[in-house]
């Protein structure tokens, strides 16, 4: 049991926000009502994404410099897991907009359009798609060492171009997705006290969930390294 | 700077490749006109950045797929990395210059002006032709190690294009409205040269690690 104590923290957290998320009273706002206790799960999502991608690439960097090969496979498994938690975050996403904003008079998929026409999303499939187009750049080299700079160059490039398009770029541009004037979760005065007290504790607990996934994951592909040496 | 020659020298020599995409953008823009004639400003300006869009992965791509392998340890062995893709970024910057003047003059006589002012939209495309080669040299070099260079290009280069294209895009419609009279919004300039500049410390900074084989 490696380092055990933040994966006990990691369960506590989860199970305070799912009991607290859907136990403890949020403020009824007119248009979302209790659907703003998507806000647990939803934006934690995005935020462990970006926790992921940017450990990803600290390890890209980290690779660059001492050009160890375990580097490496850490950046590409944090980008895996990031990639799998951007997904999340769109399903999550997609349920709470078609209680949101999908136009209740009409079937969901008469919405489906004006949608996916929304800045922000543009904006982190952007994201998303920069990070699957890292894995088809790894798995178009086949040299081991090459495929590794080659790609933690790319990994580092594609993240300091990701800045702009998740964070600068949607919100020049009218949306009715929240956020357009800073970081809603992140300003105190946005969201309300009885939530925050869920809110950052999921944070935290999908983060180090997304941490410990990618550690099992870095774990086996060392043993299959190990296995594939001998 | 002799690199920066060497490219230009090169390229005056081999002209069937910049004749090759001349070609490319003459007939693109010829096909687009039979297509829609003379569209409107909304419509022109899309179909304006995506030609651009197109000539520049085509224009820079070559820079580095063209070299052969004999000809890079060459390289490697009488420069050092920094000097050989400020000498790459900058022959790229001329030759999309270029392209971008080519393709202008070719939109404008064909496709009609729907600019209200000239002047700042020529401005505009030097500024986003420039990003564009900037962002794509970086990306050809990468490309170049991989296989199936081309379309990996493609592949890698999009979703990395698209917030700058965005911002041009979104610049650029302004300079076909009444209220851009009032000045070229500073702000959104400001922020697509910080980009620019940006791509091209990173360029310095990540191409050497590229550079080893």
């Amino acid at each position: 049991m490696r380092s055990s104590w933040w994966k006990i923290l990691c369960v506590a957290l989860l199970f305070y926000t799912v009991i607290g998320g859907f136990l403890i009273p949020v403020p009824a706002l007119r248009q979302l009502q209790e659907t703003i206790r998507n806000l647990y799960f939803h934006v934690c999502m995005w935020f462990g994404m970006m926790i992921l991608f940017t450990i990803s690439v600290v390890y890209s960097i980290k690779y660059l410099r001492t050009l160890k090969f375990e580097y490496d496979l850490y950046a590409r498994n944090f980008a895996g897991t990031g990639i799998l938690m951007g997904i999340l975050g769109y399903t999550t996403g997609a349920i709470w907009a078609s209680y949101t904003w999908a136009d209740p008079n009409n079937p969901a998929y008469a919405s489906f359009g004006s949608i996916v026409r929304e800045p922000k999303l543009i904006g982190a499939a952007m994201a998303l798609l920069a990070y699957f187009a890292y894995l088809v750049l790894r798995s178009s080299i086949t040299d081991l060492d090459k495929r590794a700079r080659v790609s933690a160059v790319y990994n580092i490039f594609a993240y300091a171009m990701l800045f702009p398009s998740i964070w600068i770029v949607p919100r020049l541009l009218p949306s009715l997705h929240p956020g357009k004037e800073g970081n809603p979760a992140l300003n105190f005065n946005d969201i309300d006290a009885r939530m925050r007290m869920v809110f950052y504790p999921a944070v935290i607990g999908w983060t180090l969930l997304g941490v410990w996934i990618t550690t099992l994951k870095i774990r086996f592909a060392l043993l299959e390294e190990k296995k594939l040496a001998t | 700077m002799a690199l920066f020659r060497k490219d230009l020298i090169l390229e005056l020599r081999q002209q069937y490749t910049l004749y090759g995409v001349l070609l490319y953008i003459a007939s693109t823009v010829f096909v687009l006109y039979l297509a829609m004639g003379q569209p409107e400003s909304e419509t022109w300006n899309g179909l304006f950045w995506m030609t651009q869009l197109f000539i520049c992965t085509n224009a820079v791509a070559k820079s580095f797929l063209q070299e052969s392998r004999g000809r890079m340890i060459y390289f490697y062995s009488i420069c050092n990395p920094v000097e050989f893709v400020l000498a790459k970024i900058l022959y790229n910057l001329l030759l999309v210059a270029i392209m971008n003047l080519v393709n202008l003059v070719l939109f404008v006589s064909l496709m009609g002006d729907p600019t209200v002012s000239l002047l700042p939209f020529i401005g505009i495309s030097f500024l986003g032709a420039a990003g564009l080669s900037l962002i794509f040299t970086m990306l050809a070099a990468i490309a170049s190690k991989a296989m199936q260079q081309a379309s990996l290009m493609a592949i890698l280069g999009f979703p990395v294009i698209i917030p700058q294209l965005m911002l041009l895009m979104r610049l650029s419609k302004l300079a076909f409205a009444e209220t851009f009279r009032a000045g070229v919004p500073v702000q959104v300039v400001l922020l697509l040269l910080a980009l620019d500049l940006g791509v091209a410390l990173l360029s310095v900074i990540l191409f050497p690690f590229l550079w080893k084989d």
